[in-house]
């Protein structure tokens, strides 16, 4: 074996260095120089100011924003920091529940969540996605129905015709890609960033 | 169930069929030495590094000096990486101040990491620095899964020589693997990636005011070229702990569809080299077919299961699948189909939570696993393990008709069967034994989220996954404890090199012996009555050995769930 050292030393060392260090650092200046603001996490500012970044979901309670999904991410409990607390879209620490088809804590989680949404919109059945948190704990978006069941509270709270709100809520829905891959979707934030701008104007 | 999730399924399985020539050929041209389209710009880089390794490209080893090769290239590669974890705080890139990686973490990780099973008892953007990423995990990604292509290549010359004593040398097998097949497809596959959204930067995590003035610090870093490597090379390691469910680890649909694409890429491709090595591409395509009617099995029970939903959140009248640990954009089709390519092959990135999957659609991913990773599977590593079986239905066939078995004129011995069930029964051994001791230790018993038979599956998922080397999880399962850490190390060693080392002292013993001319007896390996024998004989034995655990945990699950009943935790 001692006349296969040199090799394993040598070939070790330069790939490493060719793929942890040359590789990375090469796509970094590529991508930035190509794509700058995707590269630096598609951040969108508002009057001078980072709000968000339009990939990443954020925690929406007020009656006059759309809502996203229910969220499981967590952060440090600031009392002892062995455990945690429930943080909802905390986008320094992704994360799904992890709870099981048969959880109870689960089924008791979705059971509360539904009696809330029933009492806000009892005309419309609650669409799934509304009740259920994401794999991430930062899913951007919600489903054009998840949207559209939203709209009777968020007009209410805005003073808008429900009419006019459905029809806006229509012209921000992305399709599948090419017609084909993935879901229907609305982008939570960027909805709520056009409400506002509509607003203001 | 729906058309549009049936037609992206399709069109999944043709753009991998597409793939599987064009790249079979380029990889048959690079392992063969001949000539490549890149020879003139990599042709200078791999001769210096010879050069400075004192190695003759041409210079071949014996199957002993091949293996000796490869557990050395593992041990230095697991120093390096268990060095820098250890050493982040002290080291450069490392915006976050991200501390030192305890030993068992950093002991558990490098062995994941050298091992291409890229176990997640961390969380990328609470636990390591961007250099750790980087240099520690990026370079293991490539390294791994270099070494798995080069084991599978050492193997087909085993069956594709006759007389021989060499089975070729790892050292160039490995250089090239990396140079010329996973690099030069994760350049363009990096900017796509960042196209898509992606972010590729050094600089620190994002500080942002949400539009209702709570703060939000978004984790960035250079998440796209370690994705890139991650797919291709099937190491599923996320840069994020959600992994490919994160955003940014996946943005849009189209990210996911060739994210799905690159997991398998490699490995399909692999049949093809290995056809047209043995001399008669009809025997790749024939693997490649048991494995097809493996995976469309399986991704059908998935996606019935998934969207159909769970019996108790279904009894609230919640229609429209099962969207727990699910995200938007994939919905229930993409992340179903998601789930059974990242377990077929032994990739283990995940897109939507697997704990949170329904008990039947969890346990397709499982079986998967269980069965060693052979539908595809992990790059090289898929085709070795799918081999070894191949072995054993030649074996079983021989047994039948009472004649020598033999496979493309190499007569399967004695050495062959036994180094072949050596291969196979380790797996069960590993995920079997240390689920039963787990659920019997209170370390062990401190690990599950959920109660009732959700939890003994997620203990026998940890297990599952480490020893086949894939790396998803069912997430709720506490592992970054003493107990799951070395445990589950164990079983990442024992999967990867209780099976490599046999499978290279096969290669060695075909390569050794001489190829008798086929006759009228011989048992044609190209038809679908091969085909059919070697899913029987895979499905036979993957039953035999784990029915009973699946019983225990999905199974039961499942008709629990039907019932109505739930499991609380603590009472």
């Amino acid at each position: 074996m001692p006349n296969q050292l040199r090799p394993a030393l040598v070939l070790l060392t330069a790939l490493t260095v060719i793929t942890g260090l040359a590789y990375p650092l090469a796509m970094t200046g590529l991508a930035g120089a190509l794509f700058p603001a995707k590269a630096a996490g598609s951040l969108i500012e508002r009057d001078g100011r980072v709000v968000g970044s339009s990939l990443i979901g954020q925690s929406f309670t007020g009656a006059g924003y759309f809502h996203g999904r229910p969220s499981a991410t967590t952060a440090p409990d600031p009392a002892d920091a062995s455990k945690t607390v429930p943080a909802p879209y905390n986008a320094a620490n992704s994360s799904g529940s992890n709870l099981g088809p048969t959880s109870a804590a689960l089924a008791e989680r979705v059971r509360g969540d539904l009696e809330a949404l029933k009492a806000e919109n009892a005309k419309t059945p609650v669409p799934v996605n509304l009740v259920t948190t994401s794999g991430s704990g930062l899913d951007p978006d919600i489903s054009p129905e998840a949207a559209y069941f939203q709209v009777p509270r968020v007009a209410g709270d805005r003073h808008v015709p429900e009419d006019r709100l459905r029809d806006f809520v229509t012209s921000r829905i992305a399709g599948r890609t090419f017609g084909i891959l993935g879901e229907p979707r609305v982008n939570v934030l960027a909805l709520n960033l056009a409400l506002d701008e509509l607003a203001r104007r | 169930m729906n058309l549009d999730g049936w037609i992206q399924i399709a069109l999944y399985g043709a753009v991998v069929l597409a793939l599987v020539k064009p790249l079979g050929s380029y990889m048959t041209r690079v392992f063969t030495g001949e000539r490549t389209l890149l020879s003139p710009v990599l042709g200078p880089v791999e001769r210096g590094l010879y050069r400075a390794a004192g190695l003759d490209a041409r210079q071949e080893q014996h199957w002993l000096a091949y293996t000796g090769a490869v557990i050395l290239f593992h041990l230095l590669g697991f120093a390096v990486l268990y060095a820098i974890l250890r050493l982040q705080a002290v080291l450069p890139l490392n915006p976050a101040d991200q501390g030192a990686v305890a030993p068992d973490l950093a002991f558990n990780t490098s062995t994941s990491f050298i091992t291409n099973t890229n176990w997640q008892s961390y969380g990328g953007e609470t636990t390591l620095s961007y250099l750790s990423q980087m240099l520690g995990l990026t370079h293991q990604n490539f390294l791994s899964a270099a070494t798995g292509i080069a084991v599978a290549v050492a193997l087909i010359r085993g069956f594709a020589r006759a007389s021989s004593g060499t089975i070729g040398s790892f050292w160039v097998d490995v250089t090239r693997a990396t140079l010329y097949v996973l690099l030069p497809i994760c350049v363009p596959y990096t900017l796509f990636l960042v196209w898509q959204g992606m972010p590729q930067t050094l600089g620190a995590y994002a500080d942002a005011t949400t539009l209702e003035g709570a703060h939000q610090t978004i984790a960035l870093g250079p998440v796209a070229s370690q994705v890139a490597i991650k797919m291709l090379g099937t190491n599923g390691g996320g840069f994020f702990n959600a992994n490919a469910a994160h955003p940014f680890e996946n943005p849009t649909a189209l990210s996911n569809f060739v994210q799905m694409v690159s997991i398998f890429a490699i490995g399909a491709a692999l049949t093809n080299v290995f056809g047209r090595m043995v001399g008669d591409e009809r025997q790749g395509w024939a693997i490649l077919g048991a494995m097809g009617i493996l995976f469309l099995a399986g991704v059908a029970v998935t996606y019935w299961a998934e969207a159909h939903g769970s019996s108790v959140l279904n009894g609230f009248g919640l229609t429209g699948g099962n969207m727990e640990g699910k995200e938007t954009r994939f919905g229930i089709a993409a992340s179903a189909l998601f789930a059974v390519i990242t377990t077929a092959a032994s990739c283990g990135a995940v897109n939507a939570m697997h704990d949170s999957f329904t008990a039947l659609g969890g346990l397709i991913p499982l079986l998967n696993m269980q069965l060693g990773e052979i539908i595809i599977g992990g790059v090289g590593a898929g085709l070795y393990g799918m081999l070894i079986f191949v072995i054993v239905a030649i074996f079983v066939a021989g047994l039948m008709v009472g004649r020598t078995p033999e496979y493309l004129g190499k007569k399967i011995e004695a050495k062959e069967v036994k180094m072949a069930m050596l291969g196979i029964l380790c797996l069960p051994l590993m995920m079997l034994g240390f689920t039963a001791l787990a659920t019997v230790l209170p370390a062990g018993l401190a690990g599950p989220a959920n109660a009732g038979p959700h939890g003994f599956t997620e203990i026998l998922y940890a297990y599952t996954s480490a020893a086949a080397n894939n790396g998803s999880a069912f997430g709720g399962l506490s592992a970054n404890t003493l107990f799951y850490n070395s445990t589950l190390a164990i079983g990442m060693l024992v999967g990867r090199f209780f099976v490599k080392i046999p499978v290279l002292a096969i290669a060695g013993s075909l390569a050794a012996k001489k190829t008798v001319p086929a006759s009228a007896g011989t048992f044609p390996t190209h038809g679908g009555l091969f085909v059919g024998l070697l899913v029987g004989v895979i499905l036979i034995i993957g039953g035999l050995t784990f029915f009973p655990s699946l019983a225990l945990g999905p199974v039961v699950e499942h008709l629990a769930g039907a019932a109505g009943q739930t499991f609380a935790t603590g009472g």
